[in-house]
């Protein structure tokens, strides 16, 4: 209950904020123009092996990432959004290269960045920066802010024009802290005021793309409002590159220009936030955005209806085969099953990697029977209504009830083998790994 | 799970190899680097230059060292037969050699030695066990009242008086001035239950005083901190009692923590606990390693040391095991 | 205390200043909850009134620190729950359950009372379940705290609530232990647990913010059918506007400690008549609108639950603190008062002064 939390927080977050004239030093540099790709990522996969038995041989690997394509822009950002497991935030860490990707290949304006060592890295670290989800174990609590915020000239052996003080008092200004509380330590601010020092000192170097793991998600939702306009006028003033990476539709929504879907550590969507949003492709992306729970009671007394996915995301060491959705999706068929649908342009700026997409053609019209799974995968819930709730398959006939009919072997196959291993189970099929679902978010 | 057993005795098989090694490196090798000769320490230095020699080929010292080690390693299984022509001495498995002092096999001051120790530890054990517990469960339960302040300065205390210390006094009060307890000087397994008891009684508590002090720290420290947990709240927003929460709930997290220590602390002690041993003149391993080592008797110093790293050993993979037992998360690992 | 009379009356019938026989199922009466500190008396909860009738769902909104768990917890008789030795919380107020009244009632009648008349869960299922005791063995020990059945029959039980909350082959799963489920089926079985006594006021507190957002959809949907079928009184705590959009009836909105806004779902959504109300709609994106350039936050942090701020809690942070006449917003606390049907909030402004502000400068940038 120290510090003063009212106090510091000077700047009005509501106005734009006024950076002052850049120092002009040793860290300036010319980024590339507007709209041209800064980062290409291609077939990246990350694969953690799991290792078992009286010899630890590795039995097998958790598909974090598997088989990623994408392109950042210059000037853009680029919003991630997926569930737990999904490996987008192994996808953060892979193109900051906090970790070392098993295959495929990272390029930072046209340079091969995928398996440089930590000396190679050393002059991208300043191009490059992350911002982390907990603004209070991300910040050590022994140093002032004026060290942390500091850092990273001392790291990098740069000296701006000035002096680092000077300059580190600027950038706290930069992002609406009072450089006079240069000298204080992290557990004299507010959650939000830390991730401004978080945001801090990713800017120290002047980056070029900043990856953002969950910026928001560890803070008060009126606190959250701010970050996220902070983070808008400060890729407006700097000419940022963003990857955000969140859970949060909404946020996502609202900071990014471009959107990654992601699933079981594959794209299945990537688009234009207003394509997204307004016709999204993929099933999932569907499930998705219509799980999200909407902030207006009438929408419930309108009867809105909801897809509700049943289960939970499969393992990613034993991902599902063809395409991954096929176990939870209303719309599988036989060739979902059997066949890995490609990542492809049906529409311009809308990639989806689907055999059946909604509002588009219909990739495999040949192929028209549902599995069975399908026709249980989901539920569409009518929100507040009195009407018992139907399956989505309009083919088959309502259940009696919107008990969520799991002991059937296929629902099964959807929950009960979803993740972890359970007690029933052979342990053999199920190596003990981290959990890919539920507990993760908490712990991040 | 039967993986994890396999993959804990393999280390311990491979811990007690490189104990092996290293002791006999230790024991064996140190005198013949510092210019001394082994032969010589076990012959006495009145003997002979022939009675020497006699013994050098006796003992197998004249063997290559490799030799050296796969005959004493060997030995301990199997037995061992001295041998210098006719002159043959039979050393049953287990064999750790002959000690230099009293020319016996060190298995047979080892047996001696062994129950007096197991009984000091066991009786120690239980007592510190349950002492601790209690009192830091209570301390964490009243955490701040008075009982909580003198039971942590008391513990406080318990753990910085040194058992030598707190033996004398005990000894001194007990034993010499109000005569309420006898302590036999030369326990052995042909006395009655009667007398081990009286005689272990001090030193259990001395020694059990030490360490419940450290066991009530750790039980108090831990006891709080799974006292915040959240699935203490569920429990007693299901409506139990406040004793089954403290029991059934919290207690049994507590345990693996100090499981650890106890493990750690009954191994140390089966290997003999030389001060508590020393003070009250017990006969068990401490002091049998104590006055090995006054006496330089190698052989009985190589014979404990092995026996203290085996106790630990096995100590540590019986609390692995019931790790297991008590943390269903662990029977995945 | 003349709030008593004014806020007890919140939802419902107005209630005579202390009569002592409330008509509603759950009725907390200008409810206190501080805990001394070192660094001075932490008033968590300071003078909080509503009513709740069986088979309505009341949503608490508020952010880190508002209150809204504490509050809970003080129904529950937990709010001293993993507070060892520390100086004991100061209760005050009423809480009537059902015609009894939990605060002056003895300890061990309030504890036989939890887990079968009133029952919680909590955010995090994996750390609110024992991590070394088996899913069924912690739903039968809560059944057969409150009945007397055998181990069997208790069990049975438990595979029956497991499989009404939608967990595939329950005579299976429930022997597993809570490592081994799911974050989603987690919460299920701590739903089914909290249920398996057929309680009559369930409260969940932040029950899915710690779930993915398709498995939030499937709670927030079990909840919602549960509470169809069980018909009892439930208490949604979140700081998601959306959750409680989904679910309440009632909307209780806490900021340092106090209701600053409390009525009927859709009034408070579409008629908000506090400042804080108006900053938490701006503050969140939404994906049901048109994408909106800039949010409108509350500038600011929340406050020190040691020192509120005099006056109104919210003044420092409310861009109309300077409206009202003679400085009244930092030296006088407002009282909630009716600004609608069923409808209180708790600000200086006059009633014109806040339609015009919502009418004309937040309801269109929303």
């Amino acid at each position: 209950m120290s510090g003063n939390p009212e106090k510091s927080a000077v700047t009005s977050e509501d106005k734009a904020v006024t950076i002052p004239a850049q120092s002009g030093g040793a860290t300036l540099k010319q980024g590339p123009a507007q709209g041209e790709t800064l980062l290409k990522v291609t077939g990246l996969q990350k694969h953690f092996p799991i290792r078992k038995g009286l010899l630890q041989r590795q039995v097998g690997a958790v598909k974090a990432v598997d088989g990623l394509d994408f392109e950042v822009r210059s000037g853009e950002t680029l919003g991630v959004v997926g569930e737990s497991g999904c490996g987008k935030s192994t996808m953060g860490r892979l193109i900051t290269r906090l970790l070392e990707p098993t295959a495929g290949k990272i390029e930072f304006e046209g340079k091969d960045i995928t398996h440089l060592g930590v000396g190679g890295m050393r002059p991208l670290r300043r191009d490059v920066q992350m911002i982390f989800q907990d603004p209070y174990s991300s910040l050590n609590p022994r140093h002032t802010i004026g060290t942390i915020v500091g850092a990273p000239f001392r790291l990098q052996g740069v000296t701006p024009e000035g002096g680092i003080k000077k300059e580190v008092q600027r950038l706290l200004e930069v992002v609406g802290l009072n450089p006079e509380h240069y000298n204080r330590y992290p557990h004299e601010f507010s959650g939000g005021q830390r991730q401004r020092i978080g945001i801090a000192r990713a800017l120290a170097l002047n980056p070029k793309l900043v990856v953002a793991d969950e910026p928001v998600s560890a803070l008060d939702v009126s606190i959250q409002a701010q970050v996220v306009n902070l983070l808008d006028d400060l890729q407006e003033e700097l000419g940022l590159t963003y990857v955000i990476i969140a859970h949060d539709l909404s946020v996502v929504r609202h900071v990014s220009d471009r959107i990654a879907v992601m699933y079981l550590g594959k794209i299945v969507e990537l688009a234009d936030r207003d394509s997204l949003y307004k016709a999204p492709m993929h099933p999932y992306t569907k499930a998705l955005m219509s799980a999200v729970p909407i902030p207006d009671p009438r929408r419930r007394a309108a009867k809105s209806e909801r897809i509700l996915l049943k289960g939970d995301v499969p393992s990613p060491i034993s991902p599902p085969s063809g395409c991954r959705f096929h176990t939870r999706c209303w719309k599988a068929t036989e060739t979902c099953r059997t066949q890995e649908p490609p990542l492809l342009e049906l529409k311009p700026g809308q990639q989806v990697a689907c055999h059946h997409p909604e509002n588009a053609e219909d990739q495999a019209p040949q192929d028209t029977v549902l599995l069975s799974a399908a026709t249980e995968a989901i539920e569409v819930v009518t929100v507040g209504g009195d009407e018992p709730a139907k399956t989505a398959a309009e083919q088959t006939p309502e259940p009696e009830t919107s008990e969520p009919e799991m002991s059937e072997p296929e629902a099964s196959a959807s929950e009960g083998s979803a993740s972890e291993g359970s007690a029933s189970e052979p342990p053999a099929s199920e190596p003990s790994v981290p959990e890919p679902s539920g507990e993760k978010r908490v712990k991040e | 799970m039967l993986a994890y057993l396999i993959r804990r005795l393999i280390a311990v098989v491979i811990m007690v190899l490189v104990v092996l090694l290293a002791t006999f490196t230790v024991f064996f090798m140190l005198p013949k680097w510092a210019g001394q000769d082994i032969a010589v320490l076990f012959a006495g230095k009145a003997s002979g230059a022939e009675q020497v020699e006699g013994i050098r080929t006796k003992l197998g010292l004249d063997q290559p060292l490799l030799v050296q080690f796969w005959d004493f390693v060997r030995a301990i299984p199997m037995g061992r037969d001295y041998a210098n022509g006719t002159d043959v001495t039979h050393c049953p498995a287990p064999c750790f050699g002959y000690s230099f002092r009293t020319e016996e096999p060190v298995w047979t001051t080892l047996k001696d030695a062994l129950p007096v120790t197991g009984a000091l530890a066991a009786g120690a054990c239980v007592l510190w066990l349950a002492a601790g517990v209690a009192t830091g469960v209570l301390s964490a339960l009243k955490r701040g009242s008075l009982w909580d302040r003198a039971a942590m300065i008391a513990a406080l205390g318990g753990v910085s008086l040194p058992i030598f210390f707190t033996g004398m006094v005990a000894m001194g009060i007990f034993v010499h001035s109000l005569g309420w307890v006898h302590i036999e000087d030369n326990l052995s397994t042909d006395d009655s239950i009667g007398v081990w008891f009286q005689t272990l009684l001090l030193p259990w508590i001395v020694l059990a005083l030490l360490n419940a002090a450290m066991y009530a720290r750790l039980t108090r420290a831990t006891m709080l901190e799974v006292l915040g947990e959240d699935y203490i709240r569920t429990a007693r927003a299901k409506g139990l009692g406040e004793r089954v929460v403290i029991t059934r709930h919290a207690l049994r997290s507590a345990m693996t923590p100090i499981l650890t220590v106890f493990g750690l602390d009954l191994g140390v002690l089966l290997g003999g606990a030389v001060l508590t041993e020393s003070t009250f003149n017990l006969p068990g391993l401490g002091l049998a390693a104590v006055q090995a080592i006054s006496s330089k008797d190698l052989p009985v110093i190589l014979g404990v040391t092995l026996f203290a790293a085996l106790a630990i050993a096995v100590a540590n993979l019986v609390v692995d095991l019931l790790y297991a037992v008590i943390d269903p998360r662990v029977r995945l690992a | 205390m003349t709030d008593i009379g004014k806020s007890g009356a919140a939802v419902g019938e107005p209630v005579a200043q202390g009569s002592p026989a409330p008509t509603a199922f759950l009725e907390v009466r200008d409810l206190k909850v501080h805990f001394p500190t070192d660094d001075g008396l932490v008033k968590s909860v300071d003078g909080l009134s509503f009513q709740l009738e069986k088979g309505k769902t009341l949503g608490i909104v508020g952010e880190s620190g508002s209150g809204k768990s504490v509050t809970s917890l003080g129904i529950m008789g937990l709010h001293t729950a993993g507070q060892y030795g520390k100086r004991k919380a100061q209760l005050s107020g009423e809480i009537w359950l059902d015609g009894q009244e939990l605060l002056s009632a003895d300890p061990d009648e309030v504890r036989k009372l939890r887990g079968r008349e009133m029952s919680m869960i909590f955010q995090d299922p994996l750390s609110a379940l024992h991590p070394y005791y088996s899913i069924g063995q912690q739903i039968v020990e809560a059944y057969r705290v409150h009945h007397d059945v055998d181990k069997k029959t208790a069990r049975r039980r438990a595979v029956e609530m497991l499989d009404r909350v939608g967990i595939p082959q329950p005579d299976k799963r429930v022997d597993s232990y809570p490592h081994e489920f799911s974050g989603g089926m987690r919460q299920r079985a701590m739903i089914a647990m909290a249920l398996v006594n057929n309680p009559e006021l369930l409260i969940a507190d932040e029950p899915t913010t710690a779930l993915d957002v398709t498995v939030q959809a499937q709670i927030l949907d079990l909840i919602r059918d549960l509470q169809k079928e069980f018909g009892s009184a439930v208490i949604i705590i979140t700081h998601d506007l959306g959750v409680v959009a989904e679910l309440a009836d009632d909307i209780l909105v806490m900021y340092g400690g106090r209701c600053v806004e409390r009525g009927p779902a859709e009034s408070v959504f579409y008629e908000p008549r506090h400042p804080y109300t108006w900053g938490l709609l701006g503050s969140m994106p939404r994906l049901d609108r048109e994408q909106t350039d800039r949010l409108i936050p509350v500038k600011g942090s929340p406050p020190s639950l040691i020192n509120i701020p005099s006056g109104c809690a919210f003044n420092p942070r409310c861009p109309y603190a300077d409206l009202p006449k003679d400085n009244v917003t930092r030296t006088v606390r407002p009282e909630l008062a009716e600004v609608g049907s069923r409808h209180w909030a708790a600000c200086h402004m006059t009633q014109e002064q806040r339609e015009r502000i919502w009418t004309e400068e937040i309801a269109p940038k929303l």
